[in-house]
């Protein structure tokens, strides 16, 4: 059969199963366009390239599946770069595809002409650009498979506008050639058994989990290994729904913003199961005090990430669920033989986790712990979460527990603001029967507001919760506590939107919250309202996260969260 | 302690730039760095000296595994292994001196592969030592210009390393 390139993208495209396409169309991506519009695939025009790419992310997130995100060249492509990172530092399954100029122009200077595959070398898992139009099923193949295998991440294929219009004879299927890539899925069964012995012999044993649970789907297995083993859990922002958090044996979130008692546990520790987690600096703190006792056991399915910040002992390269599928097996052979008691330990843990509870002084004023906490209970707990960056991702974080995987969905490694609103475009296409909330700060979402018109256009009843103090929050914090109150640059008040009459120039609903009274009727309001819905709340203005370790500190020297 | 790295790639365009790339992102510092085709002609041979004592070399090997385009990864024992370099020289040999120069070249069995009126322009390969070594008894006569290959390397033996 002889096809276009574009046609036989489409077709391949249709072949991976995808549902979703997020974009923007430009020149060169003219022929691909055309194609798409007789498919079946859905396409979700966007208002700007970056958020095409967060929401191909969401998208991900919540659903498992690949995400797609498409651009034209030149600014189209470049506009994705920042997506492409954040998709490449959480290690989430998305393919990129660029419009490129045609092959004889390339490297002129020719008009929207960007060296896309260049300037996304050091931040995807792996890039295309098409040369042969007879390579290109195979191409899109690889990608997908590279994408959303091992260890997944951001994969581009770069198509010159030549490619899209050349004819050729295509087949299926496409065999996949990848000599170069091959993930270790499967344990090594001497390690996973010295494993066990440690896990049944240690004293005061913790498990730390990542991202890693939920790309590799481990969760039931991580929780059978918890009710084996009785060991206390923490879970990473990453990791947030990889565990219930209302279960007994679970401690909170580690790290700068986590509970007391996750990072106290860290520091006692005597074993340390980590799984599908990178220890990023964020979690550690200060390397050299983090736990120091600790036997540590690291689990991951990337062995450049073992051993690459903290000393493991035993190190276990393979795929979370599977790793964890063999150790469950091995932990339970190993019981047989005695398991040592750790009563006192979880004693120890339940009182730190009674002693220090999150809290917040409730004064009567309108504080944003108190919305999340809301927003948690009336929605039980079972919504998908969004957050953008800064201050309300840590109190989404700390407030709003997840007891279900894949309902947490935030910027972890990167950090970028206007992340949230369109990863939960992308959320609520891929899962259109749950309630997603984007939480949400005044300055995240102005970097994003263009794409209220999105979900508008789509008819998508996505909640954008704005905990609006006017500031950038995060950053007024650190300067209030180490920059001696000097708010260089960080008080947006003068210049904000009225956000409710900016939901209604989009054609969403504005609901404005200024009491505390009012929280919940609003929150009610939005999520049983079939539209886009903005709440702003205005929030006390400097209203700090705690607790939290200082930049470069140790993570049992928090400050902050006592509450008299 | 040096260590020399065989890394068998994909021999497509854009390789060179992600293991260069690589390298430069998570700041290891490449001594030096040899390609070309292979047996093979899908596939390229690198060879790279990496200094392991400012490097973990555990860290650089799994880094660059994770390129999609790198098959294999060797890291070569000197013990166990034939490396070489080759170097061209181009130094002052004025008819005083010239007969020196010539001895200094039939010593090291290197080659004259032109001569002129005041230089002559010597080939020579050899382990890093000898490359090393001819480069300093060369160097009291004047050095014109110097260019070396880089290291190549190959492991002894039947096995393909």
């Amino acid at each position: 059969m002889k096809l276009t390139g574009a046609q036989a993208l489409i077709n391949c495209l249709e072949k991976e199963g995808v549902e979703v396409i997020f974009g923007y169309p430009g020149g060169v991506v003219i022929p691909i366009y055309d194609v798409l519009y007789d498919s079946k695939i859905r396409h979700i025009l966007v208002r700007h390239e970056q958020c095409a790419a967060h929401a191909a992310d969401g998208y991900a997130r919540a659903t498992g599946k690949v995400g797609v995100c498409m651009a034209t060249s030149g600014p189209g492509a470049t506009n994705l770069v920042t997506g492409i990172a954040n998709a490449h530092l959480d290690s989430i399954p998305i393919v990129a595809f660029t419009g490129q100029v045609a092959t004889q122009m390339i490297g002129t200077d020719a008009f929207q002409e960007a060296d896309i595959t260049g300037i996304t070398l050091p931040i995807v898992k792996h890039s295309y650009l098409v040369k042969d139009v007879r390579d290109l099923p195979e191409i899109i193949r690889e990608a997908f498979y590279i994408a959303s295998t091992g260890r997944p991440g951001p994969v581009l294929v770069d198509i010159p506008a030549d490619i899209s219009n050349a004819q050729f004879a295509h087949r299926h299927p496409v065999k996949l050639n990848l000599a170069g890539f091959k993930p270790t899925i499967k344990g090594n069964v001497r390690q996973i058994k010295q494993a066990a012995k440690s896990i049944c012999h240690a004293k005061r044993p913790l498990i730390v989990a990542g991202g890693g649970i939920l790309r590799s789907r481990a969760w039931d297995e991580l929780q059978e290994l918890v009710r084996l083993t009785r060991i206390p859990i923490t879970t990473t922002l990453m990791g947030k729904g990889a565990y219930p958090e209302t279960d007994d044996l679970y401690v909170g979130m580690p790290g700068m913003h986590g509970t007391k008692c996750a990072n106290y546990a860290l520091t006692e520790c005597d074993l340390l199961l980590a799984v599908g987690m990178r220890f990023d600096d964020r979690v550690t703190g200060k390397l050299s005090t983090f736990a120091p006792d600790a036997l540590v056991i690291h689990v991951d399915i990337d062995p450049a990430e073992i051993g690459k910040n903290i000393k493991t002992r035993i190190p276990i390269v393979g795929d979370a669920k599977t790793v964890l599928k063999d150790l469950i097996i091995a932990v339970e052979k190993e019981k047989l033989e005695g398991l040592e008691d750790i009563g006192a330990w979880l004693q120890q843990v339940n009182s730190w986790k009674k002693k220090y509870p999150l809290a917040y002084k409730k004064n009567g004023k309108l504080l944003p712990e108190f919305v999340v906490e809301k927003t948690y209970e009336l929605t039980e707990g079972k919504a998908i979460i969004a957050t953008e960056v800064g201050q309300n991702q840590m109190w989404a974080a700390q407030f709003y527990k997840c007891d279900k995987p894949q309902s947490f969905i935030t910027s972890g490694g990167l950090g970028t603001m206007g992340f949230g609103l369109p990863a939960s475009i992308g959320a609520q296409i891929g899962r259109p029967d749950e309630v997603v909330i984007d939480i949400a700060g005044d300055g995240s979402v102005q970097m994003v507001s263009q794409e209220l018109a999105t979900a508008v256009a789509n008819k998508l009843p996505i909640n954008i919760f704005i905990l609006n103090n006017g500031y950038l929050g995060m950053v007024r914090q650190w300067q209030e506590l180490f920059y001696h109150h000097r708010y260089s640059q960080t008080d947006l008040a003068v210049g904000t939107p009225d956000f409710v009459k900016l939901a209604e120039a989009y054609g969403a609903k504005g609901i404005r919250v200024t009491e505390i009274n009012q929280v919940e009727s609003a929150i009610k309001e939005a999520i049983d309202s079939p539209e886009t819905v903005v709440v702003d709340f205005l929030i006390e203005r400097e209203e700090n996260v705690f607790p939290m370790v200082p930049a470069g500190g140790s993570i049992n020297e928090m400050i902050g969260g006592e509450i008299e | 302690m040096k260590h020399t790295l065989s890394v068998l790639v994909d021999n497509e365009p854009g390789v060179l730039t992600r293991v260069a790339g690589l390298f430069s992102r998570r700041g290891f510092n490449i001594d030096s760095l040899a390609v070309g085709p292979t047996e093979n002609p899908k596939y390229s041979r690198m060879t790279i000296v990496i200094d392991g004592e400012t490097h973990s070399i555990e860290q650089v090997t799994k880094q660059l595994h994770k390129l999609i385009n790198v098959i294999k990864i060797t890291d070569l024992d000197p013990e166990e292994s034939i490396e070489r370099e080759l170097v061209l020289i181009k130094v002052n040999a004025p008819p005083t001196t010239r007969a020196q120069v010539i001895e200094i070249v039939d010593i090291f069995r290197a080659n004259i592969v032109d001569v002129a009126k005041n230089t002559l322009t010597i080939e020579a390969t050899g382990n890093t030592n000898k490359v090393k070594a001819i480069e300093e008894m060369l160097a009291p006569y004047g050095i014109k210009e110097l260019t070396r290959t880089g290291k190549i390397a190959l492991s002894r033996g039947q096995k393909s390393g």
